[in-house]
């Protein structure tokens, strides 16, 4: 290491060759340097789960655009609309087919008592406008009242039921006084707000949620006529709909805006971003304590070398070598450690905790220039290295 | 004033120096003029706070120059920019009192940062350059050791070698002799000497060691801040 740092350098790698004088430092620095890039990939896996796991009910909607109260801002908290709405729809040019989708959430009471909230929704089973059902075989019996299909990736269900479900064995559960046949599964995924969802016809919807009116779904879904821009029929639908009750978006708008808003405005995301910057901040101030401890620890064989004759830049060179180094020898044992982490939280949360070679890189171009940044700041102490006080 | 780097590697003319600021400020040289002799081994005595040590760090660059004028190879230091006064250091080799070697290097990587700070001709063959001067030193056998296992005499000859293996044209040398045996020393003194032949070495070197005043060429005396006797002995 010590000689292709050397060839690398083209010098003695003197910061390197200073860093492993003293092992329990240089251990210490890199378990602290490990520790801010778990920190920080941890955050950023549960921000990446949040924002994916947001987008995952939207991606399963067979629509070009969703056609929302205006007050909405995610998927739990729209307000119901006027069916009204689906009619004015379909009379816009481009607009080829409007279904209603009904949305709520319920519990679902395990054996064991436990609680899962799941969300709910409503579907017509003649349109059936949500692309885990095509071609389901259980579709059919979903026109039969108080009958469901579960979502096989809910999370914390009783092992097997699912496996047992597929395989035709019949599962009822009770809520709100009536009991629901699960008659089949489909595949979307929990998210933070609910641990997976139940798809029932919009018959049974009302009748288990009977304060809900039957002229009122809560979202539209709109497909748009082949080579339409979905674009120019949301403008469209804007100049037809009320603004006051209603919006349309295009499905990937409405996907960001959701996500945007659970970033940014709910607790859960920013305390998510606010990890990463306290990871950022104790990596800097490890690598900080440790380079300036190194540069007052050696500041008279700094001044020797002053005297020596070497430059500002040569000192430089040397804090940033053991920035560099610091950087790279955390970094790895640090990406190792949230890998595991990921699979292991993943497991046991059915959140998609995922790494991404974009994620990673980015991690370690930020812990290099967080390094650098605080191996800049350290070489202020330099300046008390006079080599005039040596004689 | 005509001044050939030939003969006279430093010059110093009219130098004066002045620490501290407004009721402290205390003057600590007066007119000092002084002529090194190229190749020769010039010591430097005189009572504690004479200014020995001020003259010393002032022709090395390592302090700017208040008043008066210092010629190094020719080229005056006063009035020069703080970065081209490091520069003009890596004409000298600096022996200090202490070691100040670096516990986490070797005695020969050490020695290399006293050449690579001439570029990267100098750096390819540092090694070499290094092991050649420990060698020569009585450190063959020392030369992959770090500081923590070299005795005190040891230390001293390694940042002797750090000093030198630059071949510089000028060596300034406050009490270096302090921390090493008689016989360490003596070499050291001889290795200077024969340096001053061979090469052109020119020595200014502050000591009260009796051994090393009988191998001066010249011997130059300060008291309070001013140049008072000369003695060259031949
Ligand atoms: N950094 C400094 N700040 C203030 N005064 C200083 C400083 N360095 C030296 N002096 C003063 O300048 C004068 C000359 O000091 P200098 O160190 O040059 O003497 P010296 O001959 O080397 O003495 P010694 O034999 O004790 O090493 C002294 O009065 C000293 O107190
Ligand atoms: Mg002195």
């Amino acid at each position: 290491m010590t000689a292709l740092l050397e060839r690398l350098l083209g010098r003695l790698p003197l910061g390197w060759l200073q860093l492993i004088h003293r092992p329990p430092r240089f251990a210490a620095a890199l378990a602290g340097v490990a520790f801010a890039n778990i920190l920080v990939f941890m955050q950023l896996g549960f921000l990446g789960a949040l924002i994916e796991s947001i987008a995952l009910p939207y991606r399963a909607m067979e629509a070009d655009i969703v056609i929302a109260a205006s007050d909405t801002n995610t998927l739990a908290d729209s307000s119901p609309l006027p069916r009204q709405r689906m009619y004015e729809a379909l009379a816009v040019p481009g607009v080829a087919s409007a279904t209603p989708l009904y949305y709520a959430k319920l519990d679902w009471k395990q054996p064991d008592g436990t609680i899962r909230t799941l969300d709910v929704f409503g579907v017509d089973p003649e349109r059936p406008s949500l692309s885990p059902l095509r071609g389901n075989a259980a579709l059919d019996t979903l026109k039969r009242a108080d009958h469901a299909l579960i979502d096989n990736r809910t999370r914390n269900a009783p092992p097997g039921l699912f496996a047992a479900i597929d395989a035709g064995q019949p599962y009822t559960f009770e809520a709100k006084n009536r009991t629901i046949n699960i008659a089949g599964t489909i595949a979307i995924g929990g998210g933070f707000a609910a641990d997976g969802y139940l798809v029932v016809s919009d018959q049974t919807f009302l009748r288990l949620f009977q304060q809900r009116a039957a002229g009122a779904p809560n979202y539209i879904l709109v497909r748009t006529e082949a080579g339409v821009p979905p674009q120019r029929v949301v403008a469209a639908l804007e100049s037809v709909l009320p603004a006051d009750d209603a919006a349309p978006r295009t499905l990937a708008d409405t996907i960001a805006r959701d996500q945007r808003f659970q970033t940014t405005q709910r607790p859960v995301g920013m305390v998510f971003g606010f990890g990463i910057v306290i990871g950022a901040l104790v990596g800097g101030i490890i690598v900080y304590q440790v380079l300036s401890s190194d540069v007052a620890d050696h500041i008279r064989e700094y001044a020797t070398l002053k005297a020596v004759g070497y430059d500002d830049s040569y000192f430089l060179g040397i804090i940033v070598e053991e920035a560099a180094i610091l950087a790279a020898f955390g970094f790895v044992p640090g990406l190792l450690v949230a890998l595991g982490l990921y699979t292991f939280v993943s497991a046991q949360t059915a959140l998609p905790l995922t790494m991404t070679f974009a994620r990673a890189l980015a991690l370690c171009t930020g812990t290099m220039a967080m390094c650098v940044l605080s191996g800049f700041v350290a070489t202020r102490r330099l300046a008390r290295a006079d080599p005039a006080e040596l004689f | 004033m005509e001044v050939s780097a030939e003969d006279s590697p430093v010059a110093v003319a009219g130098l004066e120096h002045w620490f501290g600021q407004g009721e402290a400020r205390k003057q600590a040289l007066f007119d000092v003029n002084l002529r090194l002799v190229r190749g020769t081994l010039t010591v430097l005595v005189g009572p504690s706070g004479s200014g020995k040590t001020t003259v010393l760090t002032l022709i090395g660059a390592l302090r700017a120059i208040q008043k008066g004028s210092v010629h190094l190879l020719g080229r005056e230091l006063a009035r020069a920019h703080a970065d081209e006064l490091v520069r003009r250091r890596r004409e000298i080799g600096f022996i200090f009192q202490a070691h100040n070697l670096h516990d986490s290097l070797t005695a020969e990587q050490n020695v290399r940062l006293g050449i690579e700070v001439h570029g990267a001709a100098a750096t390819a063959r540092g090694r070499e350059a290094a092991r050649h001067l420990l060698d020569h030193l009585g450190l063959a056998t020392r030369v992959d050791y770090l500081p923590a296992n070299l005795s005190g005499g040891q230390k001293q000859r390694v940042a002797v070698a750090r000093a030198l293996v630059g071949n510089p044209p000028v060596v300034l040398a406050d009490e270096p002799t302090a921390a090493l045996d008689r016989e360490a020393g003596l070499h050291v003194v001889q290795l200077l000497k024969r340096l001053g032949t061979e090469r052109g070495t020119t020595t200014l070197m502050v000591t009260h060691d009796p051994r090393i005043l009988d191998l001066a060429d010249r011997i130059v005396r300060m008291e309070d801040g001013r140049i008072v006797a000369e003695g060259s002995i031949q």
